[in-house]
């Protein structure tokens, strides 16, 4: 019996690792890791044969891992660096991009909260703190309370460079470790103000009209909403057709994968 | 207790030992294996201990590899004397003194809420309930010990900082009121019998009212004006010094309270009953005697409780706010803070590590001075614990 249970064992290990010969190593940016994730995970399932691992150690070592030929797929937030660029070109690496999905980022606020629109200057001037109470755009007089996303994450970074304008968010600000204590916050501080992924938006805190456009995946899609970005996966070159990293990084034009993206909170490049 | 259970160990011990037929004489080759099993047991338990000294020494080098590049690549001039904290910045900045003084300002609000507190319901634990109802309320109070800690910052950030938000001022009143009340009444007993006792005999009593009334109608006329005003403020964001304060205060408490009611017991029943022979009162006993004797045991409780607070990072990651500014005056405890504690947990993620930038090192420069403060803090403990235990003769 024991004998029986352990050769059983031993057999399901061989087989194991004969059927899984092929990997797509996959490293970079936190915002695209739950793209990658859940992509991973509906193509091991559709094919068996291929086993996909995921690691999210932020853009910069992304393209680092893909330029040391460390991985197979960089997946970034922002499009690479010239300097990355130059790095990849002496090494024999030629990177060739991939729009897996766009990202919005809502400005959120209270729901009590009666303004409902803001230009992209008010928002950065209130993250300088240079606007400090809401009656300064047209609300009640109370004092902003001020919420961002640490300054490790990708929503952060983004934030950063499409809203800020390379200047620094103001002291008094506080910081947050996730999207969805964004959200609790905001909900439950009548004067907050803050911002999270497009996927996070819901009844209990109110998105904001930038430059009266409101986020959504439409005005996402069309440029038409100011805070909003592609996301990326790079490959060395464009994968050999019909190879597992070919099938991979075209999930997404896929009407799955479009579901896929949808479903974690992120914008499909293209509407099907 | 004690005696009772010596003798269940008797019985049980007793008949198997009559009834077995070793003798009492080893011959020699036993006698050898025992040796060397003695032997064997103690140097296993010597590695284990050495083992668990040596894990220090380890954390402190490696810890300390990792900081001074840090110091080496910045300098120590920014990071100790620059408020100004942007370390994705470009140019960064690693000004850490708003985080250093957001560590210290949580701390002494915990201790503030801790100290008084725990310190009074040891007093009460070992000298004043009797003992059953001791042996009910040390256990409950410990079990504040074993709630994880994420579940402490749940109930800051979901709880208490939307409480403090819409009822700022009211909560704030409410508390004040709560902790000077018992406060005023000992204030205006003590007074108006000091009155009192001044007034020729003939007049005492009614002196004692009076005195009483008059200083009780001031002492509620400053209580409702105190009141008032803490009720008209609003607290804008829940999450700040305040909230995490308050909330390190309660997980520090099951600490102070265990070892400063270790220090009153130690204090002794002989030295307890010397005083009521004196025929001081309990009170007296326990201001006068008790509390004086084990002082530096409260004293090393304390301690004990300023490291559980400053070493705490779920609670002030999740509900102290993370801003790293010196709050407006610096005592206003209702403006968000950031501490060394959270800084290290919430920017270890991303911080670089395969190019050993200094954004990964300032951390380790911050691990390293917590680091060497609780050593410090650890080493004084133990002098003060040690020093204790010579006054009492133990």
């Amino acid at each position: 019996m024991k004998k029986a249970v352990l050769s059983t064992i031993l057999m399901a290990v061989v087989a194991l690792t004969v059927v899984a010969e092929e990997t797509i190593v996959l490293d970079g940016s936190t915002t695209v890791g739950p793209i990658a994730k859940a992509f991973a995970e509906y193509f091991m399932a559709m094919h068996s044969d291929v086993n996909v691992t995921v690691s999210e150690s932020g853009s910069g070592n992304g393209a680092k891992s893909l330029i040391n030929g460390t991985c197979d797929v960089a997946n970034m937030s922002r499009p690479m660096k010239s300097s990355e660029f130059s790095a990849a070109a002496e090494k024999g690496i030629q990177p060739v991009a991939h729009v897996v999905a766009l990202d919005g980022l809502p400005i959120l606020v209270h729901p009590g909260n009666p303004v409902s629109e803001l230009t992209l200057e008010q928002v950065r001037d209130i993250y300088l703190g240079n606007i400090s109470n809401w009656k300064q755009v047209g609300g009640p007089d109370k004092k902003i309370v001020v919420i961002s996303r640490d300054t490790n994450s990708g929503t952060y970074e983004t934030f950063e460079k499409m809203v800020m304008a390379k200047k620094k968010i103001c002291e008094k600000a506080e910081y947050v470790g996730s999207n969805g204590a964004i959200r609790q916050r905001v909900q439950s501080t009548p004067a907050a103000i803050g911002y999270a992924g497009l996927g996070f938006v819901d009844k209990t805190v109110k998105a904001l009209k930038i430059n009266g456009v409101y986020p959504s995946g439409a005005t996402v899609q069309t440029g038409e909403y100011p805070i909003a970005r592609p996301l990326f996966m790079y490959t060395n070159g464009y994968p050999k057709l019909g190879s597992p990293v070919h099938r991979f990084v075209t999930i997404h034009l896929s009407e799955d994968g479009q579901e896929i993206v949808e479903e974690i909170g992120f914008v499909p490049v293209t509407a099907y | 207790m004690l005696p009772h259970s010596k003798i269940k160990i008797q019985n049980s011990m007793t008949p198997p030992l009559q009834s077995s037929k070793r003798s009492l004489v080893m011959n020699a080759s036993t006698s050898r294996l025992r040796r060397l099993g003695g032997l064997l047991g103690q140097g296993f338990l010597f590695s284990v201990t050495s083992l668990s000294t040596l894990t220090v020494f380890f954390i402190f080098y490696f810890i300390a590899k990792d900081a001074f590049p840090f110091f080496k690549l910045e300098g120590f001039r920014e990071f100790f004397t620059s408020t100004r904290w942007y370390p994705s910045g470009d140019p960064a900045e690693f000004g850490t003194m708003a985080i250093f003084f957001g560590t210290g300002i949580v701390t002494l609000g915990a201790v503030a809420v801790s100290v008084p507190l725990g310190v009074s319901a040891a007093v009460c634990l070992s000298d004043v309930l009797p003992f059953n109802a001791r042996q009910i309320v040390k256990p409950v109070i410990e079990i504040l010990a074993a709630i994880p800690s994420v579940a402490y910052g749940f109930f800051a950030l979901v709880v208490f900082a939307p409480l403090l938000q819409n009822h700022g001022g009211a909560v704030l009143a409410a508390g004040a009121c709560l902790m000077m009340a018992p406060l005023l009444v000992l204030l205006v007993v003590v007074a108006s019998d000091l009155i009192a006792d001044r007034c020729s005999d003939l007049m005492r009593r009614k002196a004692r009212w009076v005195a009483g009334l008059v200083l009780g109608a001031a002492a509620f006329t400053l209580m409702t004006y105190i009141g008032r005003q803490l009720g008209a403020i609003e607290i804008a964001s829940g999450a700040n010094a305040l909230n995490v304060s308050i909330i390190l205060g309660i997980m520090a408490l099951p600490t102070v309270v265990s070892v400063s009611e270790d220090a009153l017991q130690a204090a002794g029943r002989d030295l307890r009953e010397g005083s009521y022979a004196l025929g001081a009162t309990r009170a007296e006993t326990i201001l006068k005697t008790v509390i004086p004797a084990s002082l530096s045991g409260i004293l090393a409780a304390v301690i004990l409780g300023v490291m559980r607070a400053i070493g705490e990072t779920m609670v002030v990651w999740m509900a102290s706010g993370n801003a790293a500014r010196i709050p407006g005056p610096w005592y206003n405890v209702l403006e968000p803070v950031r501490t060394l504690t959270a800084t290290i947990a919430g920017d270890m993620g991303e911080a670089d590590h395969v190019t050993g930038s200094s954004r990964f090192h300032v951390l380790f420069a911050m691990a390293f001075c917590l680091l060497a403060f609780s050593f410090v803090m650890n080493l004084v403990s133990e002098g003060i614990v040690r020093r204790s235990r010579k006054k009492l003769g133990k």
